[in-house]
This record gives structure tokens, C-alpha cells and sequence, in this order.
């Protein structure tokens, strides 16, 4: 048996390394000094997609991305490690979209992709920690969603068999499919880059990161081999409703983003001489606060 | 109509102290807005059993739903349950935990009712909102406060137009506080298969298992918790050595736990566990803005870092400048010597 699998994944600022400079003087994030990478769980997510693809030979992974152009380096990463095509959707009218209008945007993308049975994502991206749209691309396709998966344990008959972590431990389900799954950190990590594909793959492009002025270089080879351009699809490829894309078809609206500083302390400060670390030891037990 | 509502989640018939936190807050939202508190419990045999746990907090009408296979939770009939009963009830708020079970929920059911959700919020408040665009005026809208993009930012949230404006909040963030042991509310059995279709059971829960806590962060008087700067597992033994002289509990910042220094659910913060202990300890903590959101209600902190402008120091009583692994070592060793 084969299945038709795809694996959501996201460009996100790396906020696990923020800099001094990462804020600027208005207290506004400066996206620039965060190196953009492949959104850590959703790496989790593709290592499970490409098992499920060497496990039932004839299935095939692709990989979703939203974003600028340049998260197509998300699609070739995910080429390098076997997928076998991507999807980069793109278009101003995606912009300032919260977890509800990018779910209906991915969920547009997978109708229009078509036929899929198991649609894969990491648990939650690091930028946003919200979770939300992995369950509401299931409910937009309405299909079921087992969100927190550990381990893939089987997959036949048109069910999969899933470990999941629970709050306070984890529990077996199975469920029909299609079916979409998010994917913890805890799941095993993905494998490694393939240098016969990233060889293969290297000049990947979508359409949009391309010089327009004909300057494209190796332009022949796009030519000679049709993989090398990334698809990349706009809301109206998709048949998007603009009114549900991006800022317009978001419910949530940022009313104030602060810059929390905070309030110092009267605070004590201490060497970590010995004398100082017992002198602290005994104001701590004098006035109670240990022992 | 108009009310706020609760989902509250029940593990057997118990439910969770997560839903608890979230009624005594859901009373004061609904005491200033002027509307009555109404919560959802939904399991197996549960009649009976759970409206004594709900209705002291102030419960103005429970709907108790009560079926085979309500328990253990599935995605698909909660989802059905909540949608169906909002349609018909219309409320304007509508929380629940922040957990496996609320961020599994929540999304599901906000993209059905395309009304927003605000996940693991770390404060609620009732304000008035300026559209700047549109130019309209707005009364009485929730501020869903949370930290966002990795810490460096706290963000409100408004759902202007859409209801119910909807959001989930971790376990331990709201107080559980009783109102009257003997507040009257209605209970209203609701028609499970009204609400749920029978091809909603298609997700099987095939086998589960539960267990206690293995920590006791959230009772704990003092913690003794690491951050990056504790440098790897074997050095995070140091705080155990520490935390079991001075009797106290040990936590792990994210970065802690990311790196592979502690278990993930000893994990202090935003997305882990909020702690209020009489005395906390940081090690090698910086002090993110996620990691305080869980730990800032502490009385006495007390802050082991290398560097001493971390920002956790800006909310410290006492600072002790040095790396972890040469000051700990000193605080057993005086410890011992002067608490005897």
C-alpha cells in the first residue's frame, strides 16, 4: 500500500539564540539579526514522513511551506533529506496572518495538492509556541488531527497506530485515515543531509527567488531538469478567499507588544569567595529564608 | 448569551486543578462584565459526581455531558460538543487549560467557529480596544496577555469581532480560590447525541497510561533551579545534592531542558510549569522573559550567575556572582557547616 504524505513545515526565526541585538531601540524585533532556520519539530514531523515513505514503497512525501521566498530553503532541506517535491506558498495577501488564516491558506494548498492521507507537522513552531495550526488545518479538511505523536508504531489498513505523550504520560491511539499529526521534539530527530541529493538539489529554486533579468545562472539546467524549480503557488492558485488570508482573515489582532523590563530589586550581591558564599549561608538561615 | 464559559477537563470523574484555576477567574471576568459564569463538563459517568467540584466556584449553570467514549478524551466529539453548544449559547469568552487536552481542543474548535484563540496566556483583563483602521470603539474586550516571539516580547491580544473570544492558560498561572462552598447554579443534563454524531467516535484510544507527578514543583516551598549555565547533566546532580540538604524541589529552565541538562517536565515557565515558592534559586538562569512569566511570583530569588547584569538579577534578592559549579559546592559545604 501506498500513501500520498505531506509534511507542513515553517521558516521561523531562531528565538532559542537571541542576541543583545535582537530588540531594537523601539522595542520592535529586529528579524534581521535572528538566523532564519527549519522550524526544530518539524524536522521531528519529516524524519516520521520519510519513514512512512521507506516502510511502504511507492508513497511519496512532499513538503508545504508558507512564507517570503526565501523559506524555500525550507523545501530544499527537505529535499536534501528525501522528500520528493515541494510547495512554497507565496503572496502579499498571505501577510500578517495569525494561526487561523494560515491554517486556511495550508489547508487551500492541500486540496489543491490533492488525494493526501497523512499530513504531518511539528507539535508547535518555536517563534509563536501556539500549536493551534496543525488541529485547525485538520478541522478545515475535516479530518482527524492526533496532535503530541512520539512514535509512529503502525500503518495498515487505512489506520495508523500512534504513541502520544499525555499530560502525565502517554497513551496508544489508532485512528483512520486521512489523518494529521503533530510531532513532539521528543520523537527521534531527523536524519542527516544526503550529499548525492543535496548535490542534486543545490540550485532548487521557486520562481520568485530567480533574477528576473535573465541573468539566472546554469538557466539551461532549469530547462534540462524540471525539479530544479520549486512549485509556488498565490492565493489564487490556490482558489484562496482573500477575505480569509492573512491580516484580513485574522479574528486576533495585536493590540500592544511591550518590551517587558524589569523592576530591579533591592538586591545583595555576593562574590563567590568563600567568605562571602558563608556570610550569605548565615544571613539565609538567620532570617529564615532556608533551614 | 454573552456569558463565560469553562471547558473543564476530568480525568476519570476528578477535574483538573488547571479548570479550577480557570473558574475562579472565568467568576471575576464574569462579575465584571456583568454576566454569568457557565461551565462544560463532558466524560463518562461523571453525573453526580463533578458538579460538587465545580458548582462552589461560582458556577452559574453547569452542562454536564455524559456518554460512553466522552472519556478517554478524543479530538473529534469535544469539538462537536463545544461548537454545538456555543452555536446555540453564544458566549463571550470561553477558556480552558492550556494542556495536551485544551491545545488540542482549542484550535479545533476556534477554526470551526472562525473565532480567535490566544494560546497559554500568561494574564486576562477586561479593556477597551481602538480599532485604528476601521476607526471603531470597542467596550469591553479580553486582553490575552503572553509572551511571544521566544520571550522577547510581551503581546495583547483582542478579538474584536469574532466570538467567543477564546483562550487557553497553563496549569498553576490563576489562583484556585472557592467562592461559596454552597453557590447555588443549575446543572443542565445535556443529550449527548444532540450534540455528537455517531461517526465523531472514530479515534481509538487503544491503551493509556497515567502517572502522579513525579515532582512537586507546584506545592514546593523552595526550588533550586538550573538554567544553560549549569553546563551539563552531571553538573545539574549538584543542584539535587543542594536541593535535598535544604529540603528543596528542583526545576530546569527551557533552555535546561532543551539541552538535555534536566527532564522536560521539571521544565520552570511559559510553557512548563509556573511555580510561586517562598524561596527560589536560580542557577546559571538569564532570565527570560518566558522562564520569569513562571517563576516571578516567588518571594525570596536568589540568582548564581557568571554574569552579573543577567536580567533574572534585576529581580533578585541576592546575587551571587560565579559559575554554578563553583558556588554551589561552597553553599552545601557552609550550608552544612552552619545550619548544624
Amino acid at each position: 500500500m501506498s500513501y500520498k504524505i505531506v509534511v507542513l513545515a515553517k521558516q521561523v526565526p531562531d528565538t532559542r539564540n537571541v542576541g543583545k541585538d535582537a530588540m531594537t531601540p523601539e522595542g520592535t524585533v529586529n528579524r534581521a539579526a535572528l538566523p532564519a532556520i527549519f522550524n526544530p519539530e518539524d524536522l521531528n514531523a519529516l524524519e516520521q514522513a520519510l519513514r512512512l515513505k521507506e516502510q511502504n514503497p511507492g508513497s511519496t512525501v512532499s513538503i508545504l511551506t508558507m512564507g517570503p521566498p526565501r523559506a524555500t530553503e525550507v523545501i530544499r532541506e527537505g529535499l536534501y533529506r528525501g522528500v520528493d517535491n515541494g510547495y512554497l506558498l507565496t503572496d502579499r495577501a498571505f501577510a500578517g496572518a495569525d494561526t487561523l488564516a494560515t491554517s486556511y491558506a495550508l489547508s487551500m494548498a492541500i486540496r489543491k495538492i490533492g488525494g493526501c492521507d497523512i499530513i504531518m507537522g511539528g507539535r508547535q513552531a518555536i517563534d509563536g509556541d501556539t500549536a493551534q495550526v496543525g488541529p485547525q488545518v485538520a478541522e478545515k479538511l475535516g479530518i482527524n488531527q492526533v496532535t503530541y505523536t512520539e512514535e509512529i508504531l503502525s500503518l495498515k489498513d487505512g489506520k495508523i497506530t500512534v504513541k502520544r505523550h499525555i499530560d502525565g504520560g502517554v497513551e496508544t491511539v489508532e485512528a483512520p485515515l486521512p489523518v494529521l499529526l503533530t510531532v513532539n521534539s521528543t520523537a527521534d530527530p531527523c536524519r542527516p543531509r544526503n550529499a548525492k541529493l543535496l548535490m542534486k538539489y543545490k540550485r532548487a529554486m521557486a520562481p520568485m527567488e530567480m533574477p528576473q533579468d535573465g541573468t539566472l545562472p546554469y538557466a539551461e539546467q532549469y530547462k534540462k531538469k524540471p525539479y530544479l524549480t520549486v512549485t509556488q503557488w498565490s492565493v489564487a492558485d490556490v482558489d484562496g478567499d482573500l477575505q480569509q488570508c492573512g491580516l484580513a482573515g485574522s479574528p486576533t489582532k495585536v493590540k500592544a507588544v511591550q518590551n517587558i523590563v524589569f523592576k530591579a530589586k533591592e538586591s545583595k550581591t555576593f562574590t563567590a569567595s568563600d567568605g562571602d558564599v558563608e556570610a550569605l549561608i548565615q544571613e539565609l538561615l538567620a532570617n529564615h529564608t532556608i533551614g | 448569551m454573552n456569558n463565560v464559559f469553562v471547558y473543564c477537563e476530568i480525568e476519570k470523574t476528578i477535574v483538573e486543578e488547571v479548570s479550577l484555576e480557570l473558574l475562579t477567574k472565568g467568576r471575576k471576568l464574569a462579575d465584571q462584565l456583568g454576566v454569568e459564569l457557565e461551565a462544560i463538563c463532558a466524560g463518562t459517568d461523571i453525573k453526580g459526581k463533578v458538579e460538587s467540584q465545580v458548582l462552589p466556584y461560582g458556577v452559574d449553570k453547569l452542562h454536564i455531558f455524559d456518554a460512553e467514549g466522552l472519556f478517554p478524551y478524543t479530538s473529534k466529539p469535544h469539538t462537536s460538543i463545544l461548537v454545538n453548544l456555543f452555536k446555540q449559547e453564544k458566549p463571550q469568552i470561553c477558556l480552558m487549560g492550556a494542556t495536551v487536552i485544551g491545545r488540542d481542543l482549542g484550535p479545533r474548535v476556534s477554526s470551526c467557529l472562525k473565532s480567535g484563540l490566544t494560546a497559554d496566556c500568561t494574564a486576562l483583563k477586561i479593556g477597551e480596544y481602538d480599532d485604528t483602521k476601521s476607526g471603531k470603539h470597542y467596550d469591553q474586550l479580553l486582553y490575552q496577555i503572553r509572551p511571544a516571539f521566544g520571550g522577547n516580547i510581551v503581546a495583547t491580544i483582542v478579538n474584536p469581532d469574532h466570538r467567543p473570544q477564546m483562550a487557553t492558560v497553563r496549569s498553576g498561572v490563576m489562583k484556585a480560590e472557592t467562592k461559596d462552598p454552597n453557590y447555588k447554579g443549575e446543572v443542565i443534563i445535556q443529550d449527548v447525541a444532540k450534540f455528537v454524531p455517531e461517526t465523531d467516535f472514530v479515534v481509538k484510544v487503544l491503551d493509556r497510561h497515567v502517572e502522579k507527578a513525579k515532582n512537586n514543583l507546584k506545592g514546593a516551598s523552595i526550588i533550586v533551579s538550573g538554567g544553560y549555565g549549569v553546563g551539563s547533566r552531571e553538573d545539574f546532580n549538584l543542584l539535587y545534592e543542594f536541593a535535598q540538604e535544604i529540603h528543596a524541589e528542583v526545576g530546569g529552565s527551557r533552555a535546561a531542558a532543551d539541552a538535555g541538562f534536566c527532564d522536560c517536565d521539571l521544565q520552570i515557565g511559559q510553557t512548563g510549569v509556573t511555580v510561586r515558592p517562598k524561596v527560589y534559586i536560580a542557577c546559571g538562569i538569564s532570565g527570560a522573559i518566558q522562564h520569569v512569566a513562571g517563576m516571578k511570583e516567588s518571594g525570596i530569588v536568589i540568582s548564581i550567575n557568571t554574569d552579573p547584569d543577567a536580567p533574572i538579577n534585576q529581580l533578585a534578592d541576592y546575587v551571587i556572582v560565579g559559575s554554578v559549579q563553583e558556588v554551589l559546592p561552597k553553599l552545601i559545604k557552609y550550608y552544612k557547616k552552619n545550619s548544624k
